[in-house]
């Protein structure tokens, strides 16, 4: 029993931090795509927040003694300002320009990791943004003491997981409880029958994108503190991966979540199998686990999809002549 | 000469290509503006010197350069058509890149491995190259059309487990201990260089150029001139009208993808079956299938524009690469790229502006000319 125990006080860690930045971008998305527009660029959203955050947290360990986590906590705030900035050049095209949402979309994924390697090489000469700290919270006061529970959950955590948990119940309750929600979705549904009811369609469209910048841009923060402490240009495909989760989440909040926490158990199986015992003694090659999630995430959508939800009107410029 | 000025802008103001064509040359102008002034910021003393460099491109040092645009051009031809043939059929297929690493995968196998094929060893390398990416491009359309799963989702997920998956191969089948890459192709299985190594000495272009051209006639007329490309397009306009008109909508969407992920393929067997370039087991997704989406955009998903485009990204980096005398870093080229990409979608803004430019001008000088005919 302590053995397993001791396994899962060594996998639930790992598992949250796969999880965490996964449906915080995934949720990102949601707000805009639910607004009606079409946002691809979460990845080099992510690349650009996780960059100019990572840079920023470089900065104030080497210019200030700041407690570890306020530093965390001012890096996670750059990289959702920076998501934001960027994402209004998005905005800006499919909304008020009324492009196609997935070429600027593209330009932007293609921008981000060319700016953060062209700004990395001419500053430091390399590709790396290294930052010194280790910014996981070793236990929290209280909770941590708890048996079982504590260690799983509340010892070796970051502050990110409880942001992300903040921001679902948050993002939940904007969607589906307020008249800001309300009038979001009904933008990315019909938004002729919107406008025709007074809602602003193109302000609502901004606050869909811009939310989505926010997330994803803190999202890419969060991706680099909790998986090393070097930013490298690069998300690994979390941008593409958490839009194919909010996809499989059928553009639902919980769905969205409960996706994300499939996807993270399947990779954690995937890159951790050798500490579970039953399974490194099958011996099966690494990369057969490493395409577990991905290969999963195929057969589930094949039984899943039948009935799509997108939203009716995503990817689509809002025309008033077309009313 | 004023006649001239106005009967061009009167032509060019009639036909929408020529609007086009002008808002597209704007948008290259304004990407190469903004990485001038990127450069600026960052290194004033070299700027101009390397702005020059990125301008002069392919022909920075003469045939050898040139050849190498066109080598370096060719497999970014080839994922920007797969690309741009699945968008005017209405997917979007983020998978080049993985149905690139398969393609090059099964390419470089054969390559390795049946020599006995004699003279037709690199045409078999070539299409199971081929092949195998339509195999990784039909995987997609099939659960599009049978299972209604998103294309985006599924060929990012195929992407991943293509990328593991030959890492594996690579590892069980042709792997190169002693250098740590996958073994090397077989001279025979190498692309002819053809007469290319004689009109562009020390340059690396090879067939690949002539394959890419063929590509581009081919997909030019299976979407033009064909009754196949006709349904295809009308599926990817309207998947419903196409199916009440007797369309089977769900074979279209079979076929496109298999199609784009041939062309993918291609890229990838091209990409490696030559000398001194080695697949290697990494967890990395190779750049060239992202490349492509920005190529396919660039070239108004048109074949032929696609073929432009790719030619002037390949002479882009090779700007980029001899930029580097001037302490600059070749990213600057995607950067360019990306805001040229940026403008590109702006296009239907740019073309009003264009139009109402050219409107105004011709306005104002018919204005002009009744002035002094009422004086």
């Amino acid at each position: 029993m302590s053995v397993f125990l001791n396994q899962l006080y060594f996998l639930v860690p790992l598992f949250i931090a796969s999880a965490v930045p996964l449906a915080v971008v995934a949720l990102g998305g949601l707000f805009s795509e639910r607004s009606g527009v079409i946002n691809i660029a979460l990845e080099g959203i992510m690349i650009m927040g996780g960059f100019v955050g990572i840079m920023f947290i470089r900065y104030l360990e080497n210019a200030t003694d700041l407690p570890m986590q306020l530093i965390a906590f001012f890096g996670l705030l750059v990289g959702l300002i920076t998501g934001v900035v960027f994402a209004v050049a998005h905005a800006f095209a499919s909304i008020n320009m009324k492009a196609n949402q997935i070429i600027s979309a593209t330009a932007l994924n293609l921008f981000a990791p060319a700016v953060a390697i062209f700004t990395a090489r001419m500053l430091w000469q390399t590709d790396r943004v290294v930052i010194s700290g280790n910014y996981r919270i070793s236990s929290i006061p209280l909770l941590g003491d708890i048996p079982v529970i504590g260690p799983m959950f509340f010892q070796s955590t970051y502050l990110s997981t409880f942001i992300g948990i903040a921001l679902f119940i948050g993002a939940t309750i904007v969607l589906y409880k307020t008249r800001l929600g309300l009038r979001l979705r009904s933008c990315g549904e019909n938004p002729h029958a919107a406008d025709s009811l007074g809602v602003n369609v193109l302000k609502m469209r901004y606050v869909g994108v811009l939310i989505s910048g926010a997330m994803a841009g803190m999202g890419g923060v969060i991706f680099v503190l909790s998986f090393a402490t070097r930013f490298d240009a690069n998300v690994a495909g979390f941008g593409f991966l958490a839009l194919a989760v909010m996809i499989f989440g059928q553009w639902k909040p919980k769905r969205i979540v409960l996706a994300a926490l499939f996807f993270a158990t399947m990779r954690v199986i995937g890159s951790a199998y050798s500490g579970i015992e039953f399974l490194s003694d099958l011996s099966i090659p690494a990369d057969i686990y490493r395409m577990l999630p991905y290969v999963a995430t195929l057969i589930v959508l094949a039984f899943a999809s039948k009935y799509s939800q997108a939203p009716a009107a995503a990817g689509e410029p809002y025309d008033v002549g077309k009313r | 000469m004023k006649d001239l000025y106005q009967n061009t802008l009167k032509k060019i103001a009639n036909s929408s290509n020529g609007i086009k064509t002008i808002s597209s040359i704007t948008a290259i102008v304004a990407g190469l503006l903004v990485g001038l002034i990127i450069m600026l910021i960052a290194n004033p003393a070299g700027a101009f010197p390397g702005f020059l460099t990125i301008l002069a491109g392919g022909f920075n040092s003469g045939l050898r350069s040139m050849g190498d645009t066109l080598y370096y051009g060719v497999p970014i031809i080839l994922t920007g058509l797969s690309v741009a043939f699945a968008f005017r059929t209405g997917l979007f297929n983020i998978g080049a890149t993985g149905q690139l690493t398969v393609g090059a995968f099964a390419a470089v196998y054969i390559g390795y491995n049946w020599t006995f094929l004699g003279p037709v060893h690199w045409i078999v390398a070539l299409i199971g190259g081929m092949l195998a990416g339509a195999v990784w491009g039909a995987i997609p359309g099939l659960l599009k059309a049978y299972r209604n799963v998103h294309e985006v989702v599924a060929t990012i997920m195929l992407n991943y487990i293509g990328m593991y998956l030959v890492r594996l191969l690579i590892l069980t089948f042709i792997y190169n201990s002693d250098s740590n890459e996958a073994h090397s192709p077989a001279p025979s299985a190498r692309l002819p260089e053809l007469f290319l190594d004689d009109i562009f000495p020390r340059s690396s272009a090879n067939i690949g150029i002539f394959i890419a051209i063929l590509a581009v006639i081919v997909i030019h007329i299976i979407l033009n001139k064909t009754t196949f490309g006709y349904e295809l397009k009308s599926v990817g306009f309207n998947r419903s009208a196409a199916k009440y008109a007797g369309m089977n909508e769900k074979r279209n969407i079979v076929f496109s993808m298999t199609i784009a992920g041939s062309l993918a393929g291609l890229a990838g067997a091209v990409l490696f079956l030559v000398a001194g370039k080695n697949m290697e087991p990494v967890n990395v997704l190779l750049q060239e299938g992202f490349t492509g989406i920005a190529i396919a955009l660039l070239g108004l998903s048109a074949p032929i524009g696609v073929f432009l485009a790719g030619i002037f990204y390949g002479s882009l980096q090779q700007g980029g690469y001899y930029l580097q005398t001037f302490d600059f870093e070749p990213q600057i080229i995607d950067i360019i790229i990306s805001v040229i990409i940026y403008f590109a979608a702006l296009s239907l803004f740019m073309q009003r502006f264009v139009a109402d430019f050219i409107s105004r001008q011709i306005n104002k000088d018919v204005e002009i000319a009744e002035g002094n005919d009422s004086a």
